[in-house]
């Protein structure tokens, strides 16, 4: 390590104060809130408040629905995944048209649009009454609630599949063909397998999401809904229990904490994979 | 027959994604203020939009939140890639997984965390929001920028300094053009965010202060405004607009002539 680029780690420092100043400190005093109540005398109670029945209730409701949010964007993002592969398509256009476009029309906007759609005399219920289907209902319910965050957090499933998906060599698959392997057995034995990071990666960045959701379930799910987040935040905002509320988020970080472990470690796996490839293939080439 | 039916979920995909969209640039040109009826095509929400005080300044305040804190983010942020890449493998890895956290962590917790950290110290409003901004939108500029740097052609940032550029020199006319694309592209993606969060905003904003998402949530309970449809409309054909513009331009016949200048050497 000689003295110019240990000077250059210097440059590093403005972001390690970041961290620092508006990461980890906000997440101690996240810890002294939970732990302490409006005396400053510690306590667990507001920890042991995640078991009172109204709680467990919303975060039992908010698991439910953030796994089957999480089963429905995998269900939907690997199949497209492996149809943007077979076509072609590039990452710079699926980044544009599938992530960032639909990002510059506000948020709370096309949230809300979902509300036209589902509602009870809403768009699809009348394309379902010109093909004379039973009309549904809908909205203000659990399933608006899934559909909307399937809406909104799907890139983030189909981004890390995709890019996992791309990264399969040509020549793997080839090889599995020429061995007599179907596209089912190819897709099943070679390319899951394979993408595995990366279907990980996309679970844990649409179930954290889903996990804690205030926005959505409250547009959607007509006040009748209550996930934890939509607790949290009205324990922040409107009773102004800042220690209750603080506590039950510190029990969602537990929650986020395992998924982010979770993740760092198949990268880091992924990485060892990558680095061997990479290995065997220099050794190949010499 | 196969090709046909990829292309088919993939369109369906698209439906998915872009209806929502769709139904409320409709209703930006709709002429009622039901909006589950259409009265009729009108230009009058884009008109009247810009004597709508209330909505002009969440426009201003949301447009120099995101302008001004992807800048500094991508600034912080470059910094931050030229020293890791100088880094010990070991300390980089710990300063990327820390990086990380905010990228990881749920929108709520993000929120409420700033908020009580920074309401103990100051007043909630405009700074808060931007230094909340800032403080989600240096990852992503980071995880854009550092690969580049990774990958760029180190021998002619070296050749730059044995033909006598100083350190900075050789930086700005030599390393910085060739990262400048993954740069663009992460401030770009800072921009995003920070106009379309809505989450972070609202806890960090305190009360007196909007942002275009929290004054729709805030309208949402009593009614929105067409001219909120409109506004939003505006934006996003602008930034279309621009996205179709770059796809066009990007450089790209300048940069193909300098690989054209390296092939010939």
């Amino acid at each position: 390590m000689n003295r110019a680029s240990q000077k250059r780690t210097l440059l590093a420092f403005p972001y390690i104060f970041w961290i620092i100043a508006f990461t980890l400190i906000p997440v101690l005093i996240l810890f002294w809130y939970a732990f302490t109540d409006a005396e400053g005398a510690f306590t667990l109670k507001y920890l042991a408040a995640v078991f009172q029945k109204v709680h467990l209730k919303s975060l039992w409701m908010s698991v439910r629905l953030s796994f089957v949010c999480t089963v429905l964007c995998l269900l939907i993002a690997y199949p497209l995944s492996l149809c943007m592969r077979s076509l072609k398509i590039s990452r710079k256009w699926m980044l544009t048209t599938i992530v960032i476009i639909p990002m510059w029309m506000n948020f709370v906007l096309r949230i809300m649009s979902w509300q036209l759609i589902l509602s009870k005399n809403g768009i699809l219920n009348r394309l379902f009454s010109m093909l004379s289907l039973p009309p549904q209902n809908l909205a203000n319910s659990g399933a608006a609630i899934v559909i909307g965050m399937v809406y909104d957090f799907l890139p983030f499933m189909l981004l890390p599949i995709y890019n996992s998906v791309m990264d399969v060599e040509e020549d793997v698959l080839e090889a599995a063909r020429d061995l007599g392997a179907g596209t089912l057995t190819v897709i099943f034995k070679i390319l899951v397998p394979l993408n595995r990071p990366g279907i990980i990666s996309g679970i844990t960045m649409v179930f954290v999401p889903a996990l804690t959701t205030f926005a959505i379930s409250d547009m959607l799910g007509g006040g009748k809904v209550m996930l934890i987040g939509n607790i949290i935040e009205q324990e922040f905002l409107n009773t102004m229990n800042t220690h209750l509320g603080s506590g039950l988020s510190l029990i969602l970080m537990v929650f986020i904490l395992i998924g982010m472990l979770f993740s760092f470690r198949l990268e880091r796996d992924q990485e060892e994979y990558k680095a061997k490839s990479t290995a065997e293939k220099e050794k190949e080439l010499c | 027959m196969k090709r046909f039916c990829m292309r088919f979920y993939l369109a369906l995909a698209f439906v998915f994604l872009y209806t929502p969209i769709l139904i409320l640039i409709v209703l930006s040109f709709n002429d009622s203020r039901v909006r589950s009826s259409w009265g009729g095509f009108t230009l009058k929400w884009y008109a009247q939009l810009f004597s709508d005080a209330t909505l002009l300044t969440a426009l201003k305040n949301t447009l120099s939140i995101a302008l001004i804190s992807a800048g500094i983010a991508s600034l912080i942020a470059l910094m931050a890639a030229l020293g890791v890449d100088a880094m010990r493998k070991n300390h980089a890895v710990v300063v990327i997984n820390l990086g990380n956290i905010p990228v990881l962590n749920a929108d709520i917790v993000t929120g409420i965390i700033l908020m009580l950290t920074m309401g103990r110290f100051m007043k909630l409003g405009y700074a808060s929001i931007l230094i909340a901004h800032i403080t989600f939108n240096i990852p992503y500029v980071f995880l854009s920028v550092l690969p580049a740097i990774k990958n760029c052609n180190r021998s002619v940032y070296e050749a730059a300094r044995d033909l006598g550029a100083d350190a900075g020199t050789a930086f700005f006319r030599v390393l910085l053009p060739d990262i400048m694309p993954s740069l663009m592209g992460g401030f770009f993606m800072a921009v995003t965010l920070s106009m379309d969060d809505f989450v972070v905003t609202y806890f960090t904003r305190g009360a007196g202060i909007d942002t275009l998402s929290t004054l729709i949530y805030g309208q949402l309970k009593r009614g929105l405004k067409p001219e909120m449809y409109a506004l939003s409309s505006m934006i996003f054909f602008v930034v279309l607009l621009i996205l179709i513009a770059g796809n066009l331009i990007p450089g790209g016949a300048k940069r193909r002539d300098n690989d054209a200048v390296w092939k010939r050497i």
